[in-house]
């Protein structure tokens, strides 16, 4: 589990989260949306430790990362699988190469068990064959799977998915969708997503943090989202005509 | 202010970058490859500047001479003087500057603009160690070799220009290298390039190591780091002179 408390951050006069308070669950796809600029990617920094908050804590099952030294910072991060919106894979490396980088890194295990497990990582995501491609040779899809195998390769206890649909298809998306939510209950994962994909947030989301302004604006299940009140909230998720028609349908 | 804040941020990175490595064995087998391909594969252009470096030292010297008075030996111990005092080690750490420095920022700062650096940091691996500190090894160990070869061929390529076109007979050019030769200049060179590499390497990966925005400011990066590793190499090297020479 993951808690945040009362986290805020601001970069020069610009005050960009403020006072953020919410709980992430293990063994449940949390997902953190908002509007382009509303703070999510922020938020998603301080929680993984790329940025120290101003003020606010954050807490691993109950370790407060910021306030760890270094070394215990390390322990903490090698728990933790992110898969990046751009999948961040290291051009210089083949696919087999980026999913063994965090086991030859940390990992006591012979080359051999190194490859079977990368192997068995890339196999759990559909990925078989193309161990020798360098990333700039794979689709876009291929990159987030790739990036979700060196994510699951240290067998994490914390997942960060940082919009995986940007730049997908719909189709593929839903399968990056999918594959996320099988990995959360398979491993047990606390995983964050942050997306503002409506699709994903109807696909997958299990417990929603709406943000708005950089401050948490909302926070329920699916279910309870459809029913909000919320006007900002509508306004974000009913801003497609198909989402719109998908309420209307409900509401009959 | 602006320039304290670089400098102080500069600092700050080598200290990170002169931590604890994760494992020894990756960072050893990376560091062979940046050998590679910051030294081995600048072989090429190193050797063909040298050699033409010398040429035109030679003839410079030679077609200035006028005075019957001054031994025709005097060009050739004027081109080793130059070669190996400041033509090699200082102009050739200039040109990798440009070559070895801006590859340098614009890799690592790609990294920065495509999130790798995030993604390794989140891992819990030591980023700057992990990017530079091989590199800054690599080019420490191997620009010594660069240089003393640079040496050999500009010297060669002096001696090309005495047998091509007599502007000197290549024996009054040999002897003239022999003259009053002191072994200490070449240990000064040798100094001098250690710490050049060192400043072509960190200073280019601090530019690329602190890129923010997209490719336009990884070109600017990179321009920057020639620019400020250009600067960092002429003010050491007037420091080293200072203190190794008088």
């Amino acid at each position: 589990m993951i808690e945040v408390q009362g986290v805020s951050k601001r970069f020069g006069e610009v005050q960009v989260i403020t006072d953020i308070t919410a709980t992430f669950q293990k063994g449940l796809v949390n997902q953190i949306i908002g509007k382009s600029g509303s703070g999510k990617s922020v938020l998603a920094k301080c929680i993984v430790g790329l940025y120290k908050p101003d003020e606010g804590r954050v807490l691993y099952d109950g370790r407060s990362f910021h306030e760890l030294q270094l070394e215990e910072k390390r322990v903490i991060r090698q728990e933790i699988g992110m898969l990046f919106q751009s999948s961040a894979l290291f051009d210089s490396m083949s696919v087999l190469d980026n999913v063994m980088f965090p086991l030859k890194m940390f990992a006591r295990m012979s080359m051999a068990e190194m490859t079977d497990r990368a192997r068995s990582c890339l196999e759990r995501v559909n990925i078989v064959d193309k161990d020798k491609l360098f990333p700039s040779e794979l689709s876009g899809g291929m990159q987030k799977r790739v990036g979700i195998a060196r994510a699951i390769a240290m067998n994490p206890k914390y997942l960060f998915c940082d919009e995986p649909n940007s730049g997908l298809d719909p189709q593929t998306s839903i399968l990056i969708d999918e594959l996320i939510l099988e990995l959360t209950q398979e491993f047990n994962t606390t995983t964050i997503v942050i997306t503002h994909d409506m699709n994903s947030v109807m696909g997958t989301g299990q417990n929603i943090l709406f943000l708005h302004d950089g401050r948490n604006w909302w926070h329920g299940s699916r279910e309870e989202l459809l029913m909000s009140e919320n006007q900002e909230l509508n306004d974000f998720i009913f801003a497609s005509d198909l989402m719109r028609q998908a309420r209307k349908h409900m509401g009959n | 202010m602006d320039i304290l804040f670089h400098i102080g941020r500069y600092f700050q990175l080598l200290g990170q970058v002169f931590s604890r490595p994760e494992r020894l064995s990756l960072y050893a087998k990376r560091t062979v490859e940046e050998v590679d391909l910051l030294g081995v594969k600048s072989l090429g252009i190193v050797a063909l500047l040298s050699v033409f470096m010398g040429a035109v030292i030679t003839i410079q010297t030679a077609s200035n001479i006028d005075a019957a008075w001054i031994p025709r030996y005097v060009v050739g111990f004027t081109a080793r003087q130059s070669v190996i005092l400041e033509f090699s080690p200082t102009i050739i750490s200039l040109i990798l500057a440009g070559k070895v420095g801006s590859s340098i920022a614009a890799e690592i700062g790609t990294m920065r603009v495509k999130e790798q650096i995030d993604a390794l940091d989140i891992m819990g691996v030591n980023s700057a160690g992990y990017l530079i500190l091989p590199k800054i090894i690599a080019a420490m160990l191997i620009n010594p070799f660069l240089i003393v070869i640079s040496m050999f061929l500009s010297i060669f390529g002096g001696w090309v220009v005495c047998v091509a076109t007599g502007v000197v007979s290549p024996n009054e050019y040999i002897s003239g290298l022999q003259w009053d030769f002191d072994p200490f200049t070449v240990t000064y060179a040798l100094i001098k390039t250690v710490v050049f590499a060192f400043a072509i390497t960190s200073v280019a990966a601090y530019h690329g190591y602190f890129t923010q925005g997209g490719a336009l400011e990884v070109g600017r990066s990179s321009t920057t780091a020639v620019v400020f590793s250009s600067i960092v190499i002429l003010i050491a090297n007037y420091m080293l002179t200072q203190i190794l020479l008088v």
